[in-house]
């Protein structure tokens, strides 16, 4: 999960990284008296979860709590690259910047460790810094269980090569981050820029935090941090219902059982809209391992009940779970829809394959309901499903 | 012969007790494994009646090792204890950690990937968040149904269980000598690279069939070292081409982030690295079957 700005600076804030004051707004009125406690003049930024907002005319200065108003007033609701701005954080205004730096840490996938990357290049985009200067910046692995000891956050600001007047501070800072880092359970946490500003203070001003769902179980507190605004109303539904559900553009739905099989039909259902009317998957959708009728309604309820949908392809290799009874679940599925006062109209192309296929099958046949066809190769029912959304 | 897992595995299972554990128990006894015992301290000292068969439970990896000569364990244990259990294995040194346990926090993994590191790496660890391997006719260790495939002459390494499953199942009349589905987290312990090398290196593979899926860079990475190390014939497939970006797809792991991460490029890699790769997984089974086939 990414997280808005402002919700990056309070997470700095808790674990000590120094940052300005700040706080956030969601309608113009509540400007005035957020700029009054930050002294009158404010930065206002838009809260959008996409870089280059500046440059949009998502970041202002206001000189008084009247003006911190009518900031405020132009920037929520804009557009930025597609992201409507719901929020504003008013922050406190920096003294003059002298310098900006750059630091991160963040999982190293390929070298499966965790990795401090700085320099003294910041503000400007880091990936920029990595393809047109790389020996501008500094990558240190850093050991899960060692951490970063004063002495590691010695040994990543002289990889940096930050200047002696401001080491001791960010060697403190990288300390601290690594603190949030860790406390928070985050995949990213980075300062772009850490500035150096003229009183000689260096302050996180922006910052990027992204957390690891997997560690909800000890997080209670980031179930709050969700952005319920841009959650698509579909996937809302579905992960209410603990569906592992993803909102795409097209016209046939997708249910499957196992992550990597509902991407790859994700992929043949498109290749066959090449050739029928450039129809495309609706959605994302795993079922899981035991696909029964319950897990089963709950799929198809989200997926009928998205509108764009025209088709619908169920798309189970019986593994763990036995045909015969995904057969089941998706007979009984089409019932509890029926009692449940859902008007179910649309075609399901089912493919089964694996344990019990034969039998999974012959349920299917004797159930002779009118919405249900049965292909039985993969690259064959996402055909038919592709055919059937493109004539309706 | 086979890679990691043989007839004469003698394999622990840590969360035995548990109801994943031992529905999974059950199959993979089922299925031919020799499973020797199971780890709970709670329940140390009983047994566990799988329809005759009795598996005694012990209070530890290293206690079911010293008991049984126990050399694989297959872990179970929730995510919130499955660090621990890792960490158990690794301490006692048992040669093989299957960690099928699906959202452990990715901090965990790092910490008992760093710890496996700092004592050696003795331990090879698969997972987490997979589906385990299996021996056709020799040993299953994880939850791949054993009834879909038979033996042969084919590996097979993916991130994905049931396009493991799919591809066992279209090739099953050729038959595997080891399936391996490594798991789909954004850190794992046993890479596409460490199975390549050992299915080149099993006098009874032929061929390799490698899945792959957006996310990271394993797939190209892989194809580099094909490329300079694997003689014998590659078939690959790579899921997720119309994944939009910055949306995870199922798999933790799951995600183009930017340029980086896609399936074109994973593909393209491979094929430079002589790689035929197949458009869906049907076709790739056929690449696999004429690779075989001659």
């Amino acid at each position: 999960m990414d997280l808005f700005e402002y919700q990056a600076r309070d997470l700095f804030a808790k674990h000590d990284v120094p940052v300005l004051a700040g706080e956030v707004i969601d309608t113009p009125a509540a400007a005035r008296e957020v700029a009054e406690r930050l002294g009158g003049k404010a930065v206002v930024k838009a809260q959008v979860k996409v870089g280059g907002r500046g440059k949009a005319g998502g970041v202002k200065l206001a000189s008084d709590p009247d003006d911190a108003v009518a900031k405020a007033e132009q920037i929520l609701g804009m557009d930025i690259k597609g992201h409507t701005v719901h929020k504003v954080m008013l922050a406190e205004t920096a003294p003059e910047i002298a310098a900006e730096y750059y630091v991160s840490y963040l999982l190293d996938r390929a070298n499966r460790t965790f990795l401090a990357m700085a320099s003294v290049e910041g503000g400007m985009d880091i990936e920029e810094v990595a393809a047109t200067k790389p020996e501008a910046l500094a990558k240190i692995p850093v050991d899960a269980n060692e951490g970063v000891t004063p002495e590691k956050a010695r040994e990543i600001v002289e990889a940096a090569k930050f200047p002696a007047d401001v080491a001791d501070q960010i060697a403190d800072i990288l300390v601290t981050l690594w603190k949030t880092f860790v406390a928070e359970d985050a995949l990213l946490v980075e300062v772009n820029p850490l500035a150096k500003v003229a009183d000689g203070r260096v302050l996180a001003l922006d910052g990027k935090v992204s957390l690891d769902a997997n560690a909800e179980f000890r997080q209670p507190e980031h179930e709050a941090l969700e952005d319920k605004d841009a959650a698509d109303p579909l996937e809302a539904a579905a992960k209410a219902k603990g569906l592992n559900y993803v909102k795409l553009d097209g016209e046939v739905g997708i249910i499957g059982n196992g992550a990597g099989l509902v991407m790859s039909t994700l992929d043949v259902v498109a290749y066959a809209g090449e050739k029928h009317g450039e129809v495309k998957p609706a959605n994302f959708l795993d079922i899981g391992g035991g696909a029964s009728a319950e897990v089963m309604a709950n799929g198809l309820e989200i997926i009928l009940g998205d509108p764009a949908v025209k088709s619908v392809f169920v798309n189970v290799f019986g593994g763990i779970t036995a045909c015969d009874a995904v057969a089941n679940g998706i007979v009984q599925a089409l019932e509890l829809l029926h009692s449940r006062g859902e008007d179910v109209t649309k075609p399901l192309v089912v493919r089964l394959d694996g344990n019990n296929a034969e039998e999974g099958r012959r349920i299917l046949t004797e159930a002779n309901h009118p919405l249900i066809q049965q292909v039985d190769t993969m690259d064959g029912a996402a055909e038919r499903a592709a055919e059937l959304a493109a004539a309706k | 012969m086979a890679i990691f897992l043989t007839k004469e595995s003698k394999v622990v299972v840590q969360g035995m007790t548990g109801s994943e554990g031992t529905k999974h128990t059950r199959r993979m006894l089922a299925s031919g494994t020799n499973i020797v015992g199971g780890v709970n301290p709670r329940k140390a000292g009983t047994a566990v009646d799988f329809d005759g068969t009795e598996v005694p439970v012990f209070g530890s990896v290293k206690e079911a090792i010293e008991a049984t000569g126990a050399d694989v364990t297959v872990i179970f244990v929730p995510p919130k204890f499955a660090k621990d259990a890792v960490v158990e294995a690794i301490d006692a040194e048992i040669p093989l950690a299957v960690v099928i346990t699906e959202g452990i926090a990715v901090h965990d993994t790092a910490a008992f990937w760093a710890y496996a590191g700092s004592k050696g790496n003795k331990t090879r660890i698969i997972g987490p968040n997979c589906p385990g391997l299996i021996s056709p006719g020799g040993s299953n260790a994880g939850i791949i149904p054993a009834d879909i495939t038979t033996s042969g002459r084919i590996g097979l390494v993916s991130k994905s269980g049931t396009l493991t499953y799919q591809m066992m199942y279209e090739l099953s009349d050729l038959g595997f000598s080891t399936a391996i589905g490594i798991g789909g987290d954004p850190i794992i312990g046993t890479t596409h690279i460490d199975a390549l090398k050992a299915f080149q290196e099993d006098p009874d593979t032929d061929l390799i069939v490698m899945i792959g899926e957006i996310g990271g860079d394993a797939e190209e990475r892989a194809a580099a070292f094909i490329k300079e190390n694997v003689t014998k014939p590659v078939v690959g497939y790579v899921a997720g081409f119309t994944a939009p970006e910055g949306k995870t797809m199922g798999h933790a792991g799951a995600i183009v982030s930017g340029s980086s991460g896609t399936a074109q490029a994973k593909k393209e890699a491979l094929e430079a690295a002589g790689v035929k790769v197949g458009k869906t997984p049907s076709e790739t089974a056929r690449l696999a079957r004429a690779a075989l086939e001659g």
